[in-house]
């Protein structure tokens, strides 16, 4: 890896986030001899996977594939990385693309050690943002045990600029008045990989996200279960930390609705499935619901399906849940239709867990950037100018896909920088 | 080259408030004899002007840092590539490890040992030279002609590359030259498309550099990335250059001694030599798929049904125009497509199928759909698999009055006297059973991949013809990992399409642009005389010292990658360019003959004899953890940083991974009076998460069996132990390790200690 003090060339290949998929192709295509601009808007690299806990179906941390991609990033003076970096505008033409971005302040400079005293020091605490809300960080902070790079960064409206951080650093690492930059790139080349966001829940006014602690994205069950999120990987209910007896999953938050998200997220059935897993590791005997429309566990993903559809404590129910409502105790009543029967399923748990889909994460600002989004907001390839969809920018998908779709990304980005 | 040495001691981030500076640099300067200087902030601007000095001034050119994990800082700590540079990890395994009530002699012995290995490391260490083979052969092979095949050989060739395309069969395409339509490829995920296989032959034709070779198979590859020789045969016929198939050592004993007919006797030796061969740098498999027999499933009536067809079937009738019953050519009025074979027994779909089939049946409903507005189409399924944006496919099909889509048990197809067929279906979404009478009925059979029951690479290699252990992935050339899904157990091979996963065009394109890039990644790692994926970029590459090779051939046998050959003798013929770097040669040599530059078997003794063993203080045990640096490192080095407290008495060395570890380390440690070693790595079983894939596999073969040695010294087998540890494994791994510390304390100390 080179860092930002190194001089940019021409001909190279922008890499627009640093999730599994934007590393993928910045390794690949700098593998193969190509120099590699990586951007990353968040202040460390691994994008949503670093979120999970596990990946399925093999139930291993997706921090293994991070750690070796990240040393594959930092054996490689192909690479150029910059986090807390956005594009701002694009000019030129293919072949010449300049490219003008602005990297955000981190209020920590090279010279941090990564030791912790300036987190010891701050008297302020923010909203982590990393394990949704469901804890707090001190206003210096590291977004999580893996960040890489791994520096400190400061939660600016969070930060009172009291200095005792500052002070605390003996290696002048803190500056808080340091200021966004905004630079210039000359590629031959875009690679989109911008990912996701979970979609917005509180869009489903009748799944009630936000108005009960017992309702939760699987999102946040990732953080829930993962040992460095908010609970210390125990799953308990946010707000009073029950244990929670009862569980039900809710297919298709979203996803596969006309109103929301019209195309299938692709990943939720199998999170759920290893979600599933997660809750009989930490409670063997815990009623679990879930609610569905189909079952998209294809391929080798059926043995997964079959070994947990023999637990008999887990219940699926094929139908679209109508409602959820808070109950006074805590709980909430799922409410749905079984397709199969036509019966009306009331059914009461200590915690109901929207399978939220995935939302293009460069839906908004895309069209201002002039990149062509399909009408769902994920990023159409021009591989003919050189602008190249890669991950889940391009469709929803899972890690495996995405592993080899950026693959490809890296080589239709390395014919732009040919020609 | 000449080495000087120096050596560093950052007192940053805890090191000093923790340790006793003095007495810590006074081991490297007194014991291991090297200048020793220290600054507080050695990372830094003013830390590394002090190291540059040094370098620049007196000379140094092999430097050890005792600071921070080697994971951290790699930029500030490199100074050039011809410089070594080795890394002792003082803070985030020793002063942030400590335990709230450990004592400092304890901790400042476990840094010192860490010095002290680190010193012994760089004394052993050499700068790598990449290998460079005399010529790289840059032209990539493409075995098979499909849609797979011929995109992966238009993007190689776009790139600029030379590409052979070899295919079986008298005609490029595949099976999508068999087809009417294909699935839709872009927004607005609606409409079927012309298959793109038409276009794909034009650009294979127009292309200068493409080579196609019908009507023709491999017969053996041979050779190594950058220079595979290839024997072409025609398609279907058998030769003396075919590759012969795995024989192992026990067979060939039985061969030789005539108790087993040799099955190779046909064929020329898998080292000879064939001069009519021709070179190329990488291959890609993208041989594909078979349909799968639907002929087992009795209640559904293939065979015996003429009207009863599978979906490639279908697809080729549907090709040849306005579809017609099979029986008696009457137009179809109605057809029903059956997802699931499994009745009232299970949901399952038919085996192979992935989420292609549900896809496919929508597109053949739309078929019926298109030849006969009157037509009806009827969808069975269990679980319609439309993921992505193929949802709005079905979306489409939804809307469509004719066709009606349920989930329903299919319990029989039975055949009316007027040749039209009915079936029978329980537990429908309309809540009854019913018989539906229909023209012909479709059976969404999967794909088969090519590699389930046949080694189709046919690879003339020590280890056999094909890719190792396809079962656990259902016979796809599939290596399992999820995130990097290209990496199979032979370099330089890569593999798509159907051959890997039953997928769709659209997929199969993007996976064969991705498998171009790998071939394309490994000629060019191999011109610059470098590792592929895991350990990419590496130039370090096993070296033998074939005089005292024993021809055991425990390394020609356990490489996962089956990089090394061997002669009519037995002695290893190594292949670097297959080599990944993980050391398992060097684990399984009991000679200790294999090694890298910066990373063999002395170095690490070297290191184990480094540790100081107190002889006089039982308290003060000694126990070895060597431990894989991919993910139980890191994980260590996590729970440092979460000040989870670490067991002073053990002393860490990184391995690349666990199959590098040679058992004589053991028992160096073992004689020099540690009281036991333990091995950290990676999870195996089908669901391994080696790196190197069977690494941390063989190693605990390899412990079982030294259990066996310690035994005969009269040590407990029980002083070593492997353990798997996952990266996230850090806040269990203290508490793994602690209770591996306790049950050495519980056996005492060495009795060998202090002989």
């Amino acid at each position: 890896m080179t860092d930002e003090r190194s001089t940019p060339g021409t001909g190279g290949i922008l890499v627009v986030g640093g999730g599994i998929s934007g590393l993928t192709t910045a390794v690949e295509a700098a593998e193969v001899g190509n120099d590699v601009f990586l951007v990353e808007r968040n202040p460390y690299m691994g994008g949503r996977v670093a979120q999970l806990n596990q990946y399925f179906p093999k139930l291993c941390p997706p921090t293994c594939g991070l750690e070796i991609n990240f040393k594959r990033v930092k054996n490689n003076r192909k690479i150029r990385m910059y986090t807390m970096t956005e594009v701002q505008s694009i000019s030129g033409a293919p072949g010449s693309y300049q490219v003008t971005l602005v990297s955000k302040p981190r209020y920590v400079n090279n010279n941090c050690t990564g030791c912790n005293a300036c987190v010891d020091a701050c008297p302020e605490q923010r909203d982590n943002a990393f394990n949704f809300d469901m804890d707090k960080t001190k206003a210096i902070y590291k977004a999580h045990d893996m960040a890489f790079p791994m520096k400190y960064v400061i939660d600016m409206p969070a930060c009172t600029k009291c200095g005792k951080c500052k002070d605390a650093c003996k290696y002048d690492a803190v500056d808080l008045d340091m200021e966004s930059k905004t630079f210039t790139l000359d590629v031959a080349s875009i690679v989109w990989a911008t990912g996701w966001n979970p979609y917005d829940a509180t869009k489903m006014d009748n799944l009630k996200f936000g108005q009960s602690n017992a309702i939760i994205t699987n999102m946040m069950m990732e953080r829930l279960a993962a040992p460095n999120g908010p609970t210390g990987g125990k799953i308990l209910r946010p707000g009073d930390n029950k244990e929670p007896g009862s569980f039900a999953f809710v297919q298709c938050a979203g996803s596969r609705d006309e109103n929301h998200l019209e195309y299938c997220s692709y990943i939720c059935c199998m999170a759920t499935m290893k979600q599933i897993t997660y809750i009989r590791e930490r409670y063997p005997t815990a009623k679990i619901y879930v609610f569905y429309i189909d079952l998209r566990t294809p391929g080798k993903y059926e043995k997964f399906r079959e070994k947990l559809m023999a637990d008999a404590n887990t219940v699926f129910i094929k139908g679209k849940v109508a409602n959820i409502t808070p109950e006074a105790d805590g709980g909430v009543t799922v409410v749905a239709e079984n397709a199969m029967t036509g019966e009306k399923i009331q059914q009461k748990v200590d915690l109901a867990i929207l399978a939220t889909g995935m939302a293009p994460a460069l839906k908004l600002q895309g069209a201002s950037l002039g990149v062509q989004l399909d009408s769902n907001g994920f990023v159409m390839s021009d591989t003919a100018k050189g602008i190249i969809a890669a991950g889940c920018a391009k469709k929803a998908a899972d890690v495996v896909t995405c592993g080899q779709n950026s693959t490809a990304a890296a080589l239709k980005a390395i014919q732009a920088t040919r020609r | 080259m000449d080495k000087k040495y120096g050596a560093f001691i950052c007192t940053g981030c805890g090191i000093g408030d923790t340790l006793d500076i003095g007495a810590l640099s006074g081991v490297v300067s007194g014991e291991m004899k090297m200048s020793c200087k220290t600054h507080e902030f050695l990372c830094g601007a003013e830390g590394r002007a002090l190291i540059e000095k040094d370098i620049n001034e007196e000379g140094v050119n092999s430097v050890v840092i005792g600071a921070c994990s080697p994971r951290v800082m790699q930029d500030e700590f490199n100074f050039g590539g011809d410089k070594i540079s080795v890394r002792a990890n003082l803070r985030e395994q020793v002063v942030w490890a400590k335990a709230e009530d450990a004592k400092a002699d304890f901790v400042l012995e476990l840094a010192s040992d860490n010095m002290r290995m680190a010193c012994a490391q760089i004394k052993k260490t050499e700068l790598p030279e990449p290998y460079q083979l005399e010529t790289v052969n840059k032209k990539i092979l493409v075995v098979g002609g499909g849609v797979a095949g011929l995109t992966a050989a238009v993007e190689a060739a776009q790139t600029g590359y030379d590409v052979t395309i070899v295919e079986k069969s008298d005609a490029l395409g595949g099976f999508a030259k068999q087809w009417r339509k294909q699935l839709p490829s872009r927004a607005p995920w609606t409409d079927l498309e012309t298959p793109v296989v038409g276009s794909l032959l034009k650009s294979v034709e127009a292309s200068d550099k493409i080579t196609v070779k019908t009507g023709t198979e491999v017969a053996r590859i041979a050779g190594a990335p950058g220079a595979f020789e290839v024997t072409f045969k025609p398609a279907g016929t058998s030769g003396e250059w075919d590759a012969p198939a795995k024989v192992g050592v026990d067979e060939q004993d039985k061969i030789d001694k005539g108790l087993m007919e040799d099955p190779n006797k046909e064929f020329r030796k898998y080292t000879d030599k064939n001069s009519d061969a021709e070179g190329f740098g990488s291959v890609i498999l993208a041989t594909g798929w078979n349909p799968a027999d639907v002929s087992e499933y009795a209640h559904l009536g293939y065979g015996q049904f003429k009207n009863v067809v599978t979906n490639v079937e279908f697809e080729q009738l549907a090709a040849k125009g306005k579809i017609a019953r099979p029986s008696d050519g009457k137009p179809v009025e109605s057809v029903a497509f059956v997802q699931s074979p499994g009745g009232a027994e299970h949901d399952k779909d038919f085996p192979y199928c992935n989420s292609v089939t549900s896809l496919v049946a929508l597109k053949q409903a739309r078929y019926v759909r298109e030849d006969n507005a009157n037509a009806k189409a009827y969808i069975l399924y269990q679980h319609m698999r439309t993921p992505g944006n193929m949802e709005l496919f079905y979306k489409a099909a939804q809307n469509d009055d004719g066709v009606f889509l349920t989930k329903a048990n299919v319990m029989q197809v039975t055949e009316e006297s007027d040749g039209s067929l009915s079936v029978a279906v329980e537990n429908t979404l309309l809540n009854e059973n019913m018989n539906i009478n229909v023209d012909m009925v479709v059976l969404a059979a999967g794909m088969v991949p090519t590699t389930k029951d046949a080694p189709i690479i046919n690879l003339a290699y020590r280890q056999g013809p094909a890719f190792l252990d396809l079962d656990i992935f259902d016979g796809h050339a599939d290596s399992h990992f999820i995130c990097f899904p290209y990496e199979t157990r032979r370099t330089g091979i890569y593999a798509c399409g159907g051959v890997r996963k039953s997928m769709t065009v659209e997929e199969t394109m993007d996976d064969a642009t991705g498998a171009a890039l790998k071939a394309i990644q490994c000629l060019e790692s191999v011109d610059r005389g470098v590792a592929v994926h895991p350990r990419s970029g590496d130039k370090s590459y096993p070296e033998f010292f074939f005089q005292r090779c024993t021809q055991c051939k425990r390394c020609t046998e356990e490489c996962p990658f089956g990089a090394l050959d061997d002669d009519e003798k037995g002695t290893p013929l190594p292949n670097p360019t297959r080599c990944r770097r993980c050391g398992t040669c060097m684990g399984a040599c009991p000679e200790r003959i294999i090694g890298f530059k910066n990373y063999n078997v002395d170095m690490i003794g070297s290191m184990v004899k480094a540790i100081e063993v107190p002889d006089d203080d039982e308290e003060k045990l000694r126990i070895l953890a060597l431990v894989c640096e991919n993910d139980a490192y890191p994980a260590l080095d996590m729970a440092g940083m979460r000040r989870l407290g670490l067991n002073n008495l053990v002393r860490v060395i990184p391995v690349r991974c666990l199959g590098s570890v040679n058992m004589v380390w053991i028992k160096d440690a073992m004689s020099a009076g540690m009281d036991g070693a333990i091995l950290l790595g990676c999870k195996y079983g089908d669901d391994y998460q080696c790196h190197f894939v069977k690494g941390s596999e063989i190693a605990n073969k390899r412990m079982d069996n030294i259990g066996e040695t310690l035994k005969s010294l009269g040590l407990e087998t029980a002083r070593v132990a492997t353990r798997q540890i996952a990266i996230s494994d850090y806040d269990k791994v203290p508490e793994i390790i602690n209770e591996f510390v306790e049950s050495i304390v519980a056996m005492g100390p060495n009795p060998f200690k202090g002989f």
